[in-house]
């Protein structure tokens, strides 16, 4: 499989400070020990990158600060040129807004039908089911839940889920896409078509950073990787 | 082309969850309303008394041996009417004693010469009363002795016993709408928990605290609706059969009547609308106090 790469290190707008930036970033929780150490790395506007590792190396640690649901105990997180550290309450869910998260736990509301947790981002920016409903179907025939609109993620299998999610994550058509195992409960065929999405994603201009075990799916990418381990960032590679 | 589907509350429906908070805040405006039609009845009652004491003047004649009772009766009709600020002059015959005496004294007919008091009573106008004593002096050489009652004394008494009545009946209200307050406060704290991961599903996808109040608090004042609506019919029905029971049997004289008028039906949207007000502003003030606690 070849996807000719989108983007990595091909920043749509060059001359912008980067979407992410880590500069010597240390987080622990509570007063444990430090489960990230001297980070730092950019994800340049519009680039497509993997972050790799063993588990318990940080790498959702690492998202958690991209997505604003941690703060770093030491350094500097910034989001689009503005640190992290200095966001009010208020201001948070505008930054939030411009990222689309899959959850390696999918969080999806188990009393909403999928079309409404696929809708929930767009109900959230005060838009009207009249306004995203063809949208969401089609995003939905894509992802290949079309058959599967009105049922709830209960009914659903675990490939249906993350496939959810992801439709839920990319609808708002956000900044920076992050994924977290987003192809780890699908088959391959599924896999394929799902990073096809976040390469269309990267083409129109959407940052994306996949954390993912799997290797033949980095290897399908010739993306920069972002290689974790024991809290700190070994090395930088290519994926192909 | 695809149906336009509606979209599906935020906070699931929680069915027979509501149900016991829904029951203690309709108790809650079932008694508050209680107390406010109670409070109404007796300042109306009190009104209704005031009105009349300020307005009327007894008198009691006492006729002497040598006197007949009904002839003094109307010789101190006679002579008050013509007193100024006396509007009019009702004079009371022997029978009408008799009838006042009659659940003290049973059927048995009095003597014809018992020396039964017999009362007079004097319309007067409230704003331009007898002089103080005037009454009094009226009757200071008559053959017979007068003992003037000027009911405005009770005035007063009346209206200090019904001030009371309705300060306990605004405090019993304060108190009741605090007890619902304080329900709602345990209920939100308790819905936020057990919605936790809506509201952080909500926050990663860009929603504002304000958002995340605004689901709940709109939950929780149509809650404090419902159980407005339901406590205040409630306490109008049964504030008609008190009403009732009290008008039918007699048993209640005593006490100020309970039958709402047209304006106390006012106090169902009124009831209503305030439980769902404090409902309402309890969860926002609670989840929001909750929503910036977990951060």
């Amino acid at each position: 499989m070849d996807h000719s790469l989108p983007a990595g290190s091909r920043p749509d707008n060059a001359s912008a400070s980067p979407a992410v930036r880590f500069d010597n970033v240390g987080m622990r929780y509570g007063r444990g020990p430090e489960v990230l150490s001297d980070i730092s790395f950019d994800l340049p506007r519009g680039s497509f990158q993997f972050l790799t590792g063993p588990s318990g190396a940080g790498k959702t640690s690492l998202l958690r600060l991209i997505y604003l649901a941690e703060q770093p105990s030491r350094g500097l997180v910034s989001l689009f040129g503005e640190d992290t550290s200095v966001m009010d309450r208020d201001t948070l869910p505008a930054f939030r807004r411009r990222i689309g998260v899959i959850f390696q736990d999918f969080r999806l509301l188990d009393h909403l039908s999928v079309f409404d947790n696929v809708a929930l981002p767009l109900r959230v920016a005060g838009q009207g089911a009249r306004q995203y409903g063809e949208d969401i179907v089609e995003l939905l025939n894509w992802v290949g839940l079309g058959h599967r609109v009105d049922a709830y993620p209960p009914t659903l299998s675990g490939g249906e889920q993350q496939r959810a999610a992801i439709a839920r994550a990319v609808v708002s058509r956000p900044e920076i896409l992050i994924a977290d195992e987003p192809t780890g409960n699908v088959d391959p065929d599924m896999a394929r078509r799902l990073l096809r999405l976040f390469v269309e994603l990267n083409r129109l201009g959407t940052t994306v950073l996949i954390a993912s075990h799997d290797i033949s799916l980095i290897r399908s990418m010739n993306a920069p990787v972002l290689e974790l381990a024991d809290g700190r960032l070994n090395r930088r590679a290519r994926s192909a | 082309m695809s149906k336009l589907r509606r979209a599906a509350p935020l906070l699931p429906e929680e069915a027979g969850q509501d149900l016991p908070l829904l029951a203690v805040c309709a108790i809650l405006t079932f008694l508050a309303c209680l107390s406010v039609m109670g409070a109404a009845g007796a300042w109306r009652a009190a009104s209704g008394w005031s009105g009349q004491l300020v307005s009327e003047i007894t008198l009691q004649v006492l006729p002497g041996e040598e006197t007949d009772g009904d002839a003094a009766a109307q010789d101190a009709g006679a002579l008050a009417s013509g007193l100024p600020g006396v509007i009019s002059v009702e004079v009371r015959a022997r029978a009408a004693s008799e009838a006042l005496l009659r659940p003290w004294l049973g059927s048995a007919q009095l003597p014809d010469d018992f020396p039964l008091p017999r009362l007079v009573t004097l319309e007067i106008d409230p704003q331009d009363p007898p002089a103080a004593g005037a009454v009094e002096a009226l009757f200071a050489d008559a053959p017979y002795r007068v003992i003037v009652d000027d009911n405005r004394l009770w005035a007063g008494a009346i209206a200090r016993a019904s001030g009371t009545v309705r300060f306990f009946a605004i405090g019993l209200v304060i108190l009741m709408c605090a007890a619902a307050a304080a329900v709602i406060v345990f209920a939100a704290r308790a819905a936020l928990s057990m919605r936790r991961e809506i509201a952080e599903a909500l926050h990663l996808v860009g929603a504002p605290d304000r958002f995340i109040i605004a689901l709940f608090q709109a939950r929780f004042f149509m809650l404090g609706l419902k159980a407005g609506t339901v406590g205040s019919i409630l306490a109008l029905l049964a504030a008609l059969l008190l009403g009732y029971a009290g008008g039918s049997a007699g048993a209640l004289f005593f006490l100020p009547s309970l039958a709402p008028g047209w304006g106390v039906i006012l106090v169902v949207p009124a009831a209503a609308l305030l439980a769902g007000l404090i409902s309402g502003l309890a969860a926002r003030l609670t989840i929001r106090a909750g929503l910036r606690k977990r951060s």
